[in-house]
Protein backbone atom coordinates (compact mmCIF):
# COMPACT_ATOMS: atom_id res chain seq x y z
CA UNK A 1 0.00 0.00 0.00
CA UNK A 2 1.51 3.56 -0.58
CA UNK A 3 1.86 5.06 2.67
CA UNK A 4 1.80 8.96 1.04
CA UNK A 5 -1.99 8.77 -0.17
CA UNK A 6 -3.26 5.07 1.18
CA UNK A 7 -3.85 3.91 -2.69
CA UNK A 8 -4.14 0.25 -3.06
CA UNK A 9 -4.62 -0.36 0.56
CA UNK A 10 -6.43 -3.81 1.56
CA UNK A 11 -8.51 -1.45 4.20
CA UNK A 12 -11.05 0.38 1.59
CA UNK A 13 -8.91 3.31 0.96
CA UNK A 14 -8.64 3.28 -2.35
CA UNK A 15 -9.02 -0.42 -2.48
CA UNK A 16 -11.09 -0.37 -5.62
CA UNK A 17 -8.17 0.76 -7.52
CA UNK A 18 -7.85 -2.17 -9.47
CA UNK A 19 -10.98 -2.18 -11.09
CA UNK A 20 -10.35 -0.54 -14.21
CA UNK A 21 -8.94 -2.11 -17.55
CA UNK A 22 -7.40 1.22 -18.90
CA UNK A 23 -4.68 0.28 -16.02
CA UNK A 24 -1.23 0.89 -18.05
CA UNK A 25 1.05 -1.25 -16.10
CA UNK A 26 3.59 1.26 -15.38
CA UNK A 27 6.50 -0.87 -16.14
CA UNK A 28 5.34 -1.32 -19.75
CA UNK A 29 6.56 1.06 -22.18
CA UNK A 30 4.03 1.13 -25.35
CA UNK A 31 4.32 4.07 -27.56
CA UNK A 32 1.05 3.24 -29.82
CA UNK A 33 -1.27 3.75 -27.03
CA UNK A 34 -2.06 7.46 -27.23
CA UNK A 35 -5.12 9.41 -28.27
CA UNK A 36 -3.26 9.14 -32.21
CA UNK A 37 -2.27 5.39 -31.96
CA UNK A 38 0.60 5.83 -33.45
CA UNK A 39 3.82 7.51 -32.33
CA UNK A 40 5.11 10.96 -33.50
CA UNK A 41 8.43 11.71 -32.71
CA UNK A 42 8.29 15.03 -30.62
CA UNK A 43 4.66 14.65 -30.11
CA UNK A 44 3.88 13.49 -26.31
CA UNK A 45 2.15 10.71 -25.77
CA UNK A 46 -0.48 10.10 -22.90
CA UNK A 47 -1.95 7.46 -20.84
CA UNK A 48 -4.76 6.87 -18.40
CA UNK A 49 -3.71 5.94 -14.66
CA UNK A 50 -6.63 4.80 -12.54
CA UNK A 51 -6.39 6.08 -8.72
CA UNK A 52 -9.91 5.48 -7.71
CA UNK A 53 -8.85 7.62 -4.55
CA UNK A 54 -10.75 9.03 -1.87
CA UNK A 55 -9.40 12.54 -1.14
CA UNK A 56 -10.07 12.34 2.27
CA UNK A 57 -8.34 8.73 2.51
CA UNK A 58 -4.76 10.35 4.18
CA UNK A 59 -6.96 11.89 7.07
CA UNK A 60 -8.55 8.96 7.39
CA UNK A 61 -5.88 6.82 7.73
CA UNK A 62 -4.60 9.30 10.33
CA UNK A 63 -7.76 9.44 12.06
CA UNK A 64 -8.02 5.20 12.37
CA UNK A 65 -4.37 5.77 13.87
CA UNK A 66 -5.77 8.19 16.38
CA UNK A 67 -8.30 6.30 17.05
CA UNK A 68 -6.08 2.97 18.24
CA UNK A 69 -3.77 5.69 19.62
CA UNK A 70 -6.49 6.73 22.09
CA UNK A 71 -7.85 3.15 22.92
CA UNK A 72 -4.59 2.18 23.85
CA UNK A 73 -4.04 4.60 26.24
CA UNK A 74 -7.58 4.31 27.55
CA UNK A 75 -8.72 7.80 26.34
CA UNK A 76 -12.60 8.66 25.19
CA UNK A 77 -12.17 11.22 22.52
CA UNK A 78 -15.08 13.08 22.06
CA UNK A 79 -15.71 15.72 18.77
CA UNK A 80 -17.57 18.85 19.90
CA UNK A 81 -19.08 20.66 17.30
CA UNK A 82 -21.50 23.63 16.40
CA UNK A 83 -22.08 26.80 15.02
CA UNK A 84 -20.13 29.70 16.60
CA UNK A 85 -22.10 31.20 19.99
CA UNK A 86 -23.88 28.20 20.96
CA UNK A 87 -21.94 27.89 23.97
CA UNK A 88 -19.67 25.02 23.44
CA UNK A 89 -16.77 26.63 25.57
CA UNK A 90 -18.52 27.72 28.32
CA UNK A 91 -20.49 24.20 28.05
CA UNK A 92 -17.29 22.62 28.55
CA UNK A 93 -15.94 24.91 31.46
CA UNK A 94 -19.28 23.86 33.13
CA UNK A 95 -18.90 20.23 32.43
CA UNK A 96 -14.88 20.22 34.01
CA UNK A 97 -16.17 22.07 36.62
CA UNK A 98 -18.94 19.16 37.33
CA UNK A 99 -16.71 16.16 36.70
CA UNK A 100 -13.46 17.68 38.60
CA UNK A 101 -16.41 17.47 41.60
CA UNK A 102 -18.33 14.17 40.78
CA UNK A 103 -15.45 12.11 39.12
CA UNK A 104 -12.25 13.51 40.38
CA UNK A 105 -10.13 10.09 40.09
CA UNK A 106 -10.93 10.71 35.61
CA UNK A 107 -7.97 12.47 34.07
CA UNK A 108 -9.07 15.03 31.21
CA UNK A 109 -7.42 16.91 28.62
CA UNK A 110 -8.89 19.52 26.04
CA UNK A 111 -7.93 20.26 22.08
CA UNK A 112 -9.04 23.63 21.10
CA UNK A 113 -9.83 24.63 17.85
CA UNK A 114 -9.92 28.07 16.81
CA UNK A 115 -9.00 30.06 13.86
CA UNK A 116 -7.32 32.73 16.01
CA UNK A 117 -6.41 33.67 19.25
CA UNK A 118 -5.58 31.35 22.50
CA UNK A 119 -8.45 32.77 24.17
CA UNK A 120 -10.86 29.54 24.49
CA UNK A 121 -7.68 27.44 25.87
CA UNK A 122 -6.85 29.70 28.50
CA UNK A 123 -10.72 29.73 29.55
CA UNK A 124 -10.26 25.52 29.71
CA UNK A 125 -7.20 26.10 31.94
CA UNK A 126 -8.64 28.27 34.12
CA UNK A 127 -11.48 25.74 34.47
CA UNK A 128 -9.15 23.71 35.75
CA UNK A 129 -7.88 21.15 32.48
CA UNK A 130 -4.97 21.21 30.33
CA UNK A 131 -5.48 22.22 27.27
CA UNK A 132 -3.74 22.51 23.49
CA UNK A 133 -4.78 25.53 21.41
CA UNK A 134 -4.71 24.65 17.70
CA UNK A 135 -4.90 27.18 15.48
CA UNK A 136 -5.90 26.42 12.15
CA UNK A 137 -5.40 30.26 10.37
CA UNK A 138 -7.52 30.27 7.46
CA UNK A 139 -8.35 26.27 7.93
CA UNK A 140 -12.44 25.89 8.61
CA UNK A 141 -11.61 22.33 10.61
CA UNK A 142 -9.61 20.22 12.87
CA UNK A 143 -7.97 17.29 10.83
CA UNK A 144 -6.75 13.97 12.12
CA UNK A 145 -3.17 15.52 12.31
CA UNK A 146 -3.78 18.43 14.15
CA UNK A 147 -5.27 16.18 16.29
CA UNK A 148 -2.77 13.40 16.59
CA UNK A 149 0.22 16.19 17.07
CA UNK A 150 -1.99 18.27 19.78
CA UNK A 151 -2.78 14.82 21.84
CA UNK A 152 1.16 14.49 21.75
CA UNK A 153 1.60 17.34 23.69
CA UNK A 154 -0.87 16.17 26.13
CA UNK A 155 -0.05 14.95 29.77
CA UNK A 156 -2.81 12.45 29.02
CA UNK A 157 -0.91 10.73 26.69
CA UNK A 158 1.04 9.45 29.55
CA UNK A 159 -2.38 8.45 30.91
CA UNK A 160 -1.58 4.95 30.47
CA UNK A 161 1.87 4.67 31.17
CA UNK A 162 2.95 7.28 33.42
CA UNK A 163 6.04 7.91 31.79
CA UNK A 164 7.24 10.28 29.16
CA UNK A 165 7.55 7.99 25.69
CA UNK A 166 9.54 11.12 24.30
CA UNK A 167 8.46 9.91 20.35
CA UNK A 168 7.00 11.49 17.82
CA UNK A 169 2.97 10.08 16.19
CA UNK A 170 5.40 9.23 12.99
CA UNK A 171 7.85 6.75 14.80
CA UNK A 172 6.85 3.21 15.46
CA UNK A 173 5.34 2.69 19.58
CA UNK A 174 6.66 -0.26 21.69
CA UNK A 175 3.04 -0.22 23.54
CA UNK A 176 1.22 -2.39 21.25
CA UNK A 177 -1.64 0.01 19.76
CA UNK A 178 -3.21 -2.97 18.73
CA UNK A 179 -4.14 -4.28 22.26
CA UNK A 180 -6.68 -2.30 23.49
CA UNK A 181 -6.24 -0.06 27.42
CA UNK A 182 -6.87 -2.82 29.51
CA UNK A 183 -7.17 -1.97 33.23
CA UNK A 184 -5.45 -0.24 36.73
CA UNK A 185 -6.54 3.55 35.15
CA UNK A 186 -9.81 4.75 35.08
CA UNK A 187 -10.81 5.64 31.54
CA UNK A 188 -9.75 9.04 30.61
CA UNK A 189 -11.95 12.23 28.81
CA UNK A 190 -10.39 14.06 25.88
CA UNK A 191 -12.67 16.89 24.80
CA UNK A 192 -11.87 18.18 21.30
CA UNK A 193 -13.29 21.44 20.13
CA UNK A 194 -13.87 21.86 16.98
CA UNK A 195 -13.74 25.17 14.98
CA UNK A 196 -17.04 26.95 14.90
CA UNK A 197 -18.86 25.60 12.12
CA UNK A 198 -21.87 23.38 11.26
CA UNK A 199 -20.32 22.38 7.83
CA UNK A 200 -16.96 21.20 7.04
CA UNK A 201 -15.91 19.91 10.18
CA UNK A 202 -18.30 17.04 9.60
CA UNK A 203 -16.38 15.79 6.97
CA UNK A 204 -12.96 15.28 8.68
CA UNK A 205 -12.86 11.99 11.12
CA UNK A 206 -10.51 12.93 14.19
CA UNK A 207 -10.25 9.29 15.29
CA UNK A 208 -12.68 10.30 18.13
CA UNK A 209 -15.20 8.45 20.04
CA UNK A 210 -18.25 10.12 18.87
CA UNK A 211 -19.06 13.63 17.52
CA UNK A 212 -21.33 15.58 20.02
CA UNK A 213 -23.17 18.41 17.74
CA UNK A 214 -24.34 21.17 20.35
CA UNK A 215 -27.45 23.67 19.09
CA UNK A 216 -28.86 26.32 21.31
CA UNK A 217 -32.24 27.43 21.52
CA UNK A 218 -31.22 30.93 19.83
CA UNK A 219 -30.34 29.66 16.75
CA UNK A 220 -33.07 27.85 14.33
CA UNK A 221 -35.14 25.07 15.22
CA UNK A 222 -34.58 23.84 11.28
CA UNK A 223 -30.37 23.84 11.42
CA UNK A 224 -30.49 19.84 11.54
CA UNK A 225 -32.52 20.22 7.81
CA UNK A 226 -29.85 23.17 6.90
CA UNK A 227 -27.03 21.23 8.31
CA UNK A 228 -27.91 17.79 7.86
CA UNK A 229 -24.23 16.41 7.21
CA UNK A 230 -23.22 17.22 10.57
CA UNK A 231 -26.37 15.89 12.18
CA UNK A 232 -26.43 12.80 10.10
CA UNK A 233 -22.44 12.53 11.42
CA UNK A 234 -23.21 13.00 15.17
CA UNK A 235 -23.89 10.50 18.22
CA UNK A 236 -25.44 12.80 20.65
CA UNK A 237 -27.10 16.06 20.06
CA UNK A 238 -27.19 18.69 23.00
CA UNK A 239 -30.04 21.10 23.09
CA UNK A 240 -27.92 23.81 25.18
CA UNK A 241 -29.50 26.95 26.43
CA UNK A 242 -32.52 25.84 27.27
CA UNK A 243 -32.91 28.46 30.36
CA UNK A 244 -33.67 30.66 27.93
CA UNK A 245 -36.68 28.64 25.91
CA UNK A 246 -39.10 31.19 27.69
CA UNK A 247 -37.84 33.90 25.97
CA UNK A 248 -37.34 32.38 22.53
CA UNK A 249 -39.40 31.08 19.88
CA UNK A 250 -37.24 27.98 19.24
CA UNK A 251 -39.99 24.59 19.12
CA UNK A 252 -37.46 21.74 21.04
CA UNK A 253 -39.69 19.18 20.04
CA UNK A 254 -39.83 20.22 16.32
CA UNK A 255 -35.93 20.31 16.61
CA UNK A 256 -35.87 16.72 17.49
CA UNK A 257 -38.06 15.77 15.15
CA UNK A 258 -35.83 17.25 12.19
CA UNK A 259 -32.74 15.97 13.49
CA UNK A 260 -34.06 12.44 13.72
CA UNK A 261 -35.34 12.59 10.44
CA UNK A 262 -31.26 13.06 9.15
CA UNK A 263 -30.29 10.34 11.82
CA UNK A 264 -32.64 7.94 13.39
CA UNK A 265 -30.66 7.00 16.04
CA UNK A 266 -29.30 10.29 17.51
CA UNK A 267 -29.23 10.57 20.65
CA UNK A 268 -30.33 14.05 22.50
CA UNK A 269 -30.00 15.95 25.76
CA UNK A 270 -31.35 19.25 27.02
CA UNK A 271 -29.27 20.96 29.35
CA UNK A 272 -28.23 24.97 30.19
CA UNK A 273 -24.46 24.86 30.86
CA UNK A 274 -25.12 28.01 33.12
CA UNK A 275 -27.63 26.85 34.76
CA UNK A 276 -26.57 23.84 35.28
CA UNK A 277 -30.01 21.97 34.34
CA UNK A 278 -29.48 18.71 32.41
CA UNK A 279 -26.10 18.41 33.03
CA UNK A 280 -26.12 15.33 35.24
CA UNK A 281 -27.75 13.42 32.11
CA UNK A 282 -24.37 15.03 30.34
CA UNK A 283 -22.39 13.99 32.42
CA UNK A 284 -23.89 10.65 32.75
CA UNK A 285 -23.24 10.27 28.92
CA UNK A 286 -19.66 10.95 28.95
CA UNK A 287 -18.78 8.66 32.25
CA UNK A 288 -21.35 5.80 29.97
CA UNK A 289 -23.60 5.45 33.43
CA UNK A 290 -26.44 3.94 31.72
CA UNK A 291 -29.34 6.36 31.42
CA UNK A 292 -31.52 6.79 34.81
CA UNK A 293 -35.24 5.91 34.54
CA UNK A 294 -37.85 9.03 34.44
CA UNK A 295 -37.84 10.89 37.52
CA UNK A 296 -40.64 10.37 39.26
CA UNK A 297 -43.49 13.62 39.94
CA UNK A 298 -41.88 15.36 42.91
CA UNK A 299 -45.30 15.50 44.19
CA UNK A 300 -46.04 11.69 44.04
CA UNK A 301 -42.66 11.86 47.04
CA UNK A 302 -45.52 13.47 49.21
CA UNK A 303 -47.77 10.92 48.76
CA UNK A 304 -47.81 7.79 50.77
CA UNK A 305 -48.65 4.44 49.60
CA UNK A 306 -51.44 4.21 50.57
CA UNK A 307 -53.19 7.31 48.49
CA UNK A 308 -51.10 5.98 45.38
CA UNK A 309 -52.79 2.79 45.68
CA UNK A 310 -56.42 4.37 45.87
CA UNK A 311 -54.95 6.23 43.01
CA UNK A 312 -54.07 3.33 40.98
CA UNK A 313 -57.87 1.78 42.29
CA UNK A 314 -59.37 5.00 40.72
CA UNK A 315 -58.02 4.56 37.61
CA UNK A 316 -58.34 0.89 36.98
CA UNK A 317 -62.45 1.87 37.87
CA UNK A 318 -62.27 4.59 35.22
CA UNK A 319 -60.29 1.99 32.94
CA UNK A 320 -62.89 -0.41 33.46
CA UNK A 321 -66.33 2.07 33.08
CA UNK A 322 -64.08 3.16 29.50
CA UNK A 323 -63.93 -0.54 28.29
CA UNK A 324 -67.33 -1.34 29.34
CA UNK A 325 -68.51 1.04 26.84
CA UNK A 326 -69.57 -0.17 23.34
CA UNK B 1 -14.79 26.84 2.22
CA UNK B 2 -13.10 23.17 3.02
CA UNK B 3 -12.85 23.19 -0.80
CA UNK B 4 -9.76 24.70 -0.32
CA UNK B 5 -8.37 21.76 1.63
CA UNK B 6 -10.10 19.05 -0.34
CA UNK B 7 -8.01 20.55 -3.47
CA UNK B 8 -4.83 20.59 -1.97
CA UNK B 9 -5.70 16.63 -1.06
CA UNK B 10 -6.18 16.26 -4.58
CA UNK B 11 -3.24 18.02 -5.32
CA UNK B 12 -1.28 15.45 -2.96
CA UNK B 13 -2.77 12.44 -4.64
CA UNK B 14 -1.83 13.82 -7.87
CA UNK B 15 1.85 14.66 -6.83
CA UNK B 16 2.00 11.10 -5.09
CA UNK B 17 1.08 9.55 -8.69
CA UNK B 18 3.03 11.47 -9.85
CA UNK B 19 6.65 10.75 -8.33
CA UNK B 20 4.94 6.93 -8.42
CA UNK B 21 4.12 6.84 -12.44
CA UNK B 22 6.75 9.74 -13.71
CA UNK B 23 5.66 11.46 -15.23
CA UNK B 24 5.25 15.57 -14.95
CA UNK B 25 2.10 16.96 -16.74
CA UNK B 26 -1.54 16.02 -16.08
CA UNK B 27 -3.26 16.49 -19.52
CA UNK B 28 -6.63 15.32 -17.58
CA UNK B 29 -7.93 15.10 -14.24
CA UNK B 30 -11.37 13.23 -13.71
CA UNK B 31 -12.88 13.32 -10.11
CA UNK B 32 -16.01 12.20 -9.40
CA UNK B 33 -18.19 14.18 -6.27
CA UNK B 34 -21.02 12.68 -4.86
CA UNK B 35 -23.78 14.75 -4.30
CA UNK B 36 -23.86 13.92 -0.49
CA UNK B 37 -20.21 14.10 -0.54
CA UNK B 38 -20.34 17.98 1.24
CA UNK B 39 -18.51 19.56 -1.51
CA UNK B 40 -19.59 22.13 -3.48
CA UNK B 41 -18.59 21.89 -6.83
CA UNK B 42 -18.05 25.45 -8.19
CA UNK B 43 -16.14 26.01 -4.88
CA UNK B 44 -13.50 23.49 -5.83
CA UNK B 45 -13.20 24.34 -9.34
CA UNK B 46 -12.09 27.87 -7.71
CA UNK B 47 -9.97 26.19 -5.12
CA UNK B 48 -8.14 23.56 -8.10
CA UNK B 49 -7.48 26.85 -10.08
CA UNK B 50 -6.13 29.11 -7.33
CA UNK B 51 -4.03 25.66 -6.32
CA UNK B 52 -2.57 24.27 -9.95
CA UNK B 53 0.26 27.13 -10.94
CA UNK B 54 3.31 25.64 -10.90
CA UNK B 55 1.95 21.89 -10.54
CA UNK B 56 1.44 19.48 -12.27
CA UNK B 57 -1.65 19.98 -12.93
CA UNK B 58 -1.05 23.47 -14.58
CA UNK B 59 -2.16 22.79 -17.63
CA UNK B 60 -4.54 20.18 -16.94
CA UNK B 61 -8.42 19.79 -17.94
CA UNK B 62 -10.61 18.85 -14.91
CA UNK B 63 -13.26 17.34 -15.07
CA UNK B 64 -15.83 16.87 -12.10
CA UNK B 65 -18.53 14.46 -12.54
CA UNK B 66 -21.13 14.64 -10.12
CA UNK B 67 -22.96 11.66 -9.21
CA UNK B 68 -26.11 11.62 -7.15
CA UNK B 69 -26.97 10.58 -3.82
CA UNK B 70 -28.42 6.88 -3.81
CA UNK B 71 -30.09 5.98 -0.94
CA UNK B 72 -32.24 3.16 0.67
CA UNK B 73 -36.36 3.47 1.91
CA UNK B 74 -37.32 1.36 4.23
CA UNK B 75 -41.04 1.45 3.40
CA UNK B 76 -40.36 1.80 -0.43
CA UNK B 77 -38.22 -1.20 -0.17
CA UNK B 78 -36.32 0.35 -3.05
CA UNK B 79 -32.96 2.16 -4.01
CA UNK B 80 -33.59 5.94 -4.50
CA UNK B 81 -31.45 9.31 -5.37
CA UNK B 82 -31.51 12.24 -3.14
CA UNK B 83 -29.64 15.49 -3.24
CA UNK B 84 -29.44 15.90 0.42
CA UNK B 85 -29.54 13.97 3.77
CA UNK B 86 -32.29 16.06 4.62
CA UNK B 87 -34.57 14.91 1.40
CA UNK B 88 -37.30 12.91 1.99
CA UNK B 89 -37.70 9.62 -0.26
CA UNK B 90 -39.24 10.88 -3.53
CA UNK B 91 -41.51 8.00 -3.93
CA UNK B 92 -43.24 7.91 -0.82
CA UNK B 93 -42.62 11.24 0.72
CA UNK B 94 -41.43 9.69 3.79
CA UNK B 95 -38.00 9.25 6.01
CA UNK B 96 -35.60 8.23 7.16
CA UNK B 97 -33.74 7.37 4.17
CA UNK B 98 -30.53 5.37 4.93
CA UNK B 99 -27.75 6.69 2.63
CA UNK B 100 -25.82 4.11 0.16
CA UNK B 101 -23.76 5.55 -1.54
CA UNK B 102 -23.01 8.88 -3.96
CA UNK B 103 -21.22 10.69 0.08
CA UNK B 104 -17.56 10.48 -1.81
CA UNK B 105 -15.12 12.64 -3.16
CA UNK B 106 -12.75 10.93 -5.43
CA UNK B 107 -9.91 10.97 -7.80
CA UNK B 108 -11.01 8.70 -10.68
CA UNK B 109 -8.07 8.77 -13.02
CA UNK B 110 -5.49 10.79 -14.74
CA UNK B 111 -4.71 11.15 -18.64
CA UNK B 112 -0.61 12.24 -18.54
CA UNK B 113 1.56 13.10 -20.80
CA UNK B 114 4.62 10.79 -21.30
CA UNK B 115 7.89 11.33 -20.76
CA UNK B 116 9.69 11.80 -23.97
CA UNK B 117 11.23 8.74 -24.91
CA UNK B 118 15.10 8.94 -25.75
CA UNK B 119 16.21 7.77 -28.29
Amino acid sequence: MCVVCGCGGSDGVGGEAQRSAAVVQPQDLHYGAGPAGVSIPGLSQTRTITLEADVLGANQQLADRNRAHFQAHGVRALNLLSSPGSGKTTLLCATILALRERAPHVPLAVIEGDQHTRLDAERVRAAGAPAIQVNTGRGCHLDAQMVGDAFARLDLHDHAHGHHHGHGHRHPHGHGHDQSHDGGHPPALLFIENVGNLVCPALWDLGEAAKVVILSVTEGADKPLKYPDMFAAASLLLVNKTDLLAHVDFDVAQCIAFARRVNPGLQVLELSATRGTGMDAWLDWLLQVPPRPAPVPSAAGAEDAAALRARIAALEAQLAALQGQP
Amino acid sequence: MHELSLAEGILRLVQASAVREQFTQVAVLRLEAGALAGVEVGALRFALEALRHGSCLESARIEIDEVPGRAWCEPCAAEVRISSRADPCPQCGGYPVRVLGGDRLRVMDLLVHEQEART
